[in-house]
């Protein structure tokens, strides 16, 4: 039975995509049959982090509606065995998608996948929703500011309540918190929430700190997920967050301002 | 995808009629002058804005006497109570003129229960059997929790955004960032306990005190708060304690 992953956020730009595309390609690295699908109907994102934008035919919608069946919609990745794309519909809105038909997809892949990687978009509408409705584990993907903390915080509110695990008293989703864009240079000059300032907001397990890095954009600008660029800094962090998702003990990197971190960033 | 289904076998049953027993928000109204009422209404309303989203109201005119609710505007009770959010679903105790116009204005007509029922009623709403309500996760941005009846007692972190509303007590062992609101039905002796204080707002039936007017060195402390002479007081708990630690 595989496991269901939703990452979210409830703020937008803050790293949903980019954490989704790296963290499923870390799960196939590590062995792992994983399948990461876009819920963001409308506003498709997620192939072009992949970089397989060219080889979408069919999608999730279409899928939905018995158009095409899941294999025809699944995109095979290129460089990482074991990995898969669930590409959402660029001409169809959140209304499309339907709780009957996202767990007909989901019980699906489960047959086949180990890990099921739901990339949630922004807010707390229709897409969001049934992007968590199935998760067994969240991931919560917070920048170091104010009203990232506080959508956060919200979203957490609704993985407590509005979701099958909480219907069911199926026990608790376990939450991870992911703070993404971190500068200790910043948070040293109080322009961001420090990692402390955050975990004391949200009271939940710490599962990484991705530090703010170029690496990140030049990426995403590229279809490469970031986790394969095992030079930057960006990318470590990433593999040390999955690492930890599958149970290993890793100590927490980038927390801290360090000359060797800024001598990283001045020479990328 | 349901919708479908049911097109499909439209002999299958569309609805069921039933009769359910459930509480209802009573509001009494025990005077015809219709602008005091919503000066007090709304002041009510003030200590909980969210509370009273879209909330149902039975209306009870059993205490307006006869000739007052004659002259009584049901028409404009009913749009102004409208306006604020409330629900006014039915109406109960009335004269047969007042009766009539309710009729008019779309407000339906539930039968004043026999006098045997409401004294039993009565003597029950006398012994309130204590409710109080435990949470151990914290309460998130966004969420309202309403301990009807007796005490909430949060074991976790109250965020900013989030609500507890308690008709007793509120206690909280973490950090109280949200808001805080005691006694919501009047009760003057409910209080606050909170072990880190930050909130956006604290009220005890009814009187309210903001974040920015709370006194800074309070801020982070472990304090109860209470009523006084209809004002909040918030005092340290073990505050010398607390001073040689900080």
């Amino acid at each position: 039975m595989a496991r269901i992953i939703v990452v979210t956020s409830g703020k937008g730009g803050v790293g949903k995509t980019t954490t989704s595309a790296a963290f499923a390609t870390g799960l196939a690295l590590a062995g792992n049959k994983t399948a990461v699908i876009d819920f963001d109907v409308g506003l498709r994102n997620l192939d072009l982090i992949m970089g397989c934008e060219r080889r979408v035919v069919y999608d999730f919608v279409n899928v939905i509606n018995g158009e095409a069946n899941l294999n025809q919609a699944l995109i095979k990745d290129k460089r990482v065995e074991n990995l898969a794309i669930l590409p959402a519909s660029q001409t169809r809105d959140k209304d499309a998608l339907t709780q009957e038909g996202v767990e007909r997809v989901l019980t699906e892949l489960a047959k086949d996948y180990d890990y099921i990687v739901c990339d949630s978009p922004a807010g707390i509408e229709r897409g969001a929703m049934l992007a968590a409705y199935f998760a067994d584990d969240a991931i919560v993907v917070t920048n170091p500011e104010v009203s990232s903390v506080r959508d956060s915080d919200r979203i957490l509110g609704i993985l407590a309540s509005k979701t099958r695990r909480a219907e069911r008293n199926d026990g608790r989703i376990k939450e991870h918190l992911l703070l993404t864009r971190y500068s200790p240079a910043r948070v040293k000059k109080g322009e961001m929430l420090s990692v402390d300032d955050v975990r004391d907001i949200l009271s939940i397990d710490l599962l990484g700190v991705i530090p703010e890095s170029k690496s990140v954009l030049q990426a995403s600008n590229s279809g490469v997920p970031v986790i394969l660029n095992l030079e930057s800094d960006a990318g470590t962090a990433y593999e040390d967050a999955v690492a930890r998702y599958l149970g290993e003990e890793r100590p927490h990197r980038f927390i801290t301002e360090k000359k060797r971190f800024l001598e990283r960033i001045f020479g990328n | 995808m349901t919708a479908l289904k049911n097109l499909s076998r439209q002999s299958a049953p569309a609805f069921e009629l039933k009769a359910r027993m459930m509480t209802l928000s009573i509001l009494r109204v025990l005077s015809a002058d219709i602008a005091n009422l919503f000066r007090q209404l709304d002041a009510k309303i003030a200590t909980a804005p969210d509370l009273f989203q879209n909330f149902p109201i039975l209306l009870d005119f059993e205490d307006l006497p006869e000739d007052a609710q004659r002259g009584f505007d049901i028409a404009q009770l009913n749009w102004q109570l409208r306006d604020r959010s409330f629900v006014p679903v039915g109406l109960r105790g009335a004269g047969d003129v007042l009766t009539g116009i309710a009729a008019g204005v779309g407000i339906g007509v539930i039968a004043a229960a026999p006098e045997r029922v409401r004294k039993q009623a009565k003597s029950e709403a006398t012994q309130p059997i204590a409710t109080n309500m435990l949470i151990r996760q914290p309460v998130r941005s966004g969420q309202q929790i309403y301990a009807e009846g007796g005490d909430a007692i949060i074991l976790s972190t109250v965020s900013p955004g989030a609500e507890v509303l308690a008709d007793g007590n509120i206690h909280i062992y973490g950090s109280l960032r949200g808001r805080a609101l005691a006694g919501v039905r009047g009760n003057t002796e409910a209080r606050i306990f909170c072990h880190d204080l930050d909130p956006e707002l604290i009220a005890i039936a009814g009187h309210y005190c903001l974040s920015d007017s709370i006194d800074e060195s309070r801020r982070g402390t472990s304090v109860q708060i209470f009523l006084r002479d209809e004002s909040l007081i918030i005092e340290g708990l073990q505050a010398q304690r607390l001073e040689t630690t900080k």
